[in-house]
């Protein structure tokens, strides 16, 4: 799970970088820009729960 | 291309303002002082000290020569026709830095006190166990490798700043005084670090529950706020005339436009902690504080004094409930509170200047290139741009800072052994305790 979270990260950053390259026009651009920072919410939230300390580690 | 020369008075404003930038960083230090336990106090003082040490100097020989300044020479890839300046062209060692009244070295002097601010903001992550010899290893990298890469798109006419003259992106991704460059990174960098050393001892219980560890000194923490306020008038001042082209006189604004955000955020921290614990909590306040700073950094000279206050009052709203949820829900054990402070309170900063910059000057973001358009943030299309460069902190420099920092600790183990931690990292690695003449009581120690 950490690996998926932390590989959807660039993920996400790639694809807000394909919608400057890609879409001239302002709607469709911000549009994919958003999607892409959407990719990279759900990483974070994924790596965040895989570093949860697991209950027989705790003291 | 030569740089621009400043006037003399511009100058001058310039080199007041960069020399109260170490009163930032003084202030941070004496924060994550007072929020860690007693007996790890001298070791985080030492650990400021030699940050900021190693920052400079990796700055000096190799961050710099990868961050350069506007207008200096720099690779670029070449993308659909148009030109994504990725890294500054400089020799190591500031070999090209001639000190001729033009305004590199004065980018040179900031950005060796910022890499040494944004270097302090993790070791409030890591406290009561982030080891010195591991805190100096990832400082150099930080000062080396991330802060120079990702400042050179903000502030030396790279990718993020030409997104305007490039794209039409609003006047590509601004940001005055470092709450990108410094403060998200640095609180990315805080998370990271947090992830490998894990929480300490006795922080988690089974049973679920997570005892709170308070700070061992609010005075120093309080203390360290008002230290604060100075470094960041000077920072924001300077880093909005260096980077975005403001005139000296816009520093009156700049001053009220940061101490209002500051203000609000730390009001409205102590409202809802009075309102939720019913009596108001002097480290949250002190977070809200810094945190109202940290807002204000990107937007500081794009902003009316009203729209400060309301960013700042959101700045103290989200950082209050976000410290509180990293610490419980997620069990992310932060004793600085510097993931929220500075990367939520950052990331908040640098969204906020897309919803309520007004634009009625031109901005130096390129070389040669102010981006005419809307005045309003909004309608010119800034929030965009402010949004991909907040995408590329969390989907380039979260990531590179995580995994350079997990390499390192594969070879040098970051934590402190359990013995350290019961022990207390004054003795453990300094030999001697802070406080010498203290009583240690047995209530400091986790249960054994």
């Amino acid at each position: 799970m950490k690996a998926v979270g932390l590989l959807m990260l660039p993920a996400g950053w790639l694809l807000v970088l394909a919608a400057i390259v890609l879409f001239p026009s302002p709607a469709l651009r911000g549009a994919f820009a958003l999607a892409g920072f959407a990719v990279e919410v759900l990483g974070l939230g994924l790596t965040f729960r895989s570093h949860l300390i697991p209950r027989e580690e705790k003291s | 291309m030569a740089s621009p020369k400043f006037t003399e008075l511009t100058t001058l404003a310039c080199i007041f303002f960069i020399f109260l930038v170490p009163f930032a960083a003084a202030g941070l230090a004496l924060m994550n002082v007072g929020l860690g336990r007693s007996r790890s106090a001298g070791h985080m003082m030492m650990a400021s000290l030699c940050a900021l040490a190693v920052a400079a100097i990796s700055f000096f020989v190799i961050g710099f020569a990868w961050q350069g300044a506007i207008g200096e020479p720099a690779y670029a890839l070449i993308l659909s026709g148009k030109s994504w300046n990725w890294i500054a062209a400089q020799p190591f060692f500031f070999r090209r830095l001639f000190f001729d009244g033009s305004e590199m070295p004065l980018t040179a002097l900031l950005q060796m006190f910022s890499v040494g601010l944004a270097a302090i903001i993790p070791l409030g992550s890591g406290a009561d166990r982030w080891r010195l010899r591991a805190i100096c290893l990832s400082t150099a990298i930080l000062a080396a490798l991330t802060y120079p890469l990702f400042a050179h798109w903000v502030w030396s006419g790279g990718w993020l700043a030409q997104l305007g003259v490039n794209y039409g992106i609003g006047r590509g991704f601004l940001d005055a005084g470092g709450a990108s460059t410094i403060q998200v990174v640095g609180g990315l960098t805080a998370l990271a670090i947090t992830w490998i050393l894990g929480p300490r001892r006795g922080k988690y219980s089974a049973d679920g529950m997570a005892p709170a560890i308070p700070g061992h000194n609010s005075v120093f923490v309080l203390f360290g706020c008002i230290l604060a306020l100075v470094g960041w008038i000077g920072l924001n001042s300077a880093g909005a005339i260096l980077f975005t082209g403001a005139a000296p006189s816009s520093a009156a604004l700049i001053g009220i436009n940061t101490m209002l955000a500051a203000s609000a955020s730390a009001l409205t921290a102590a409202f809802i902690t009075k309102v939720r614990f019913g009596k108001p909590d002097a480290s949250l306040t002190s977070n809200g504080w810094v945190g109202g700073l940290v807002a204000s950094s990107a937007s500081c000279a794009f902003l009316s004094p009203a729209e400060a206050l309301v960013i700042g009052s959101i700045a103290g709203t989200a950082i209050t409930f976000s410290i509180e949820w990293l610490e419980l829900r997620l069990e992310v054990d932060d004793p600085g509170g510097a993931i929220s402070v500075h990367a939520v309170g950052g990331i908040w900063g640098l969204l906020a200047l897309g919803m309520f910059g007004e634009f009625q000057r031109p901005v130096l973001n390129v070389a040669g290139d102010n981006v005419a358009g809307s005045i309003n943030g909004i309608a010119s299309g800034q929030w965009l741009a402010q949004l991909i460069g907040v995408a590329t902190l969390l989907g380039f420099v979260l990531p590179l800072t995580y995994m350079v920092n997990l390499i390192l600790n594969r070879f040098y183990a970051y934590r402190v052994s359990v013995e350290g931690e019961r022990q207390g990292m004054d003795l453990h690695e300094l030999g001697a305790g802070a406080y010498p003449e203290f009583m240690t009581h047995t209530d400091e120690f986790f249960p054994r």
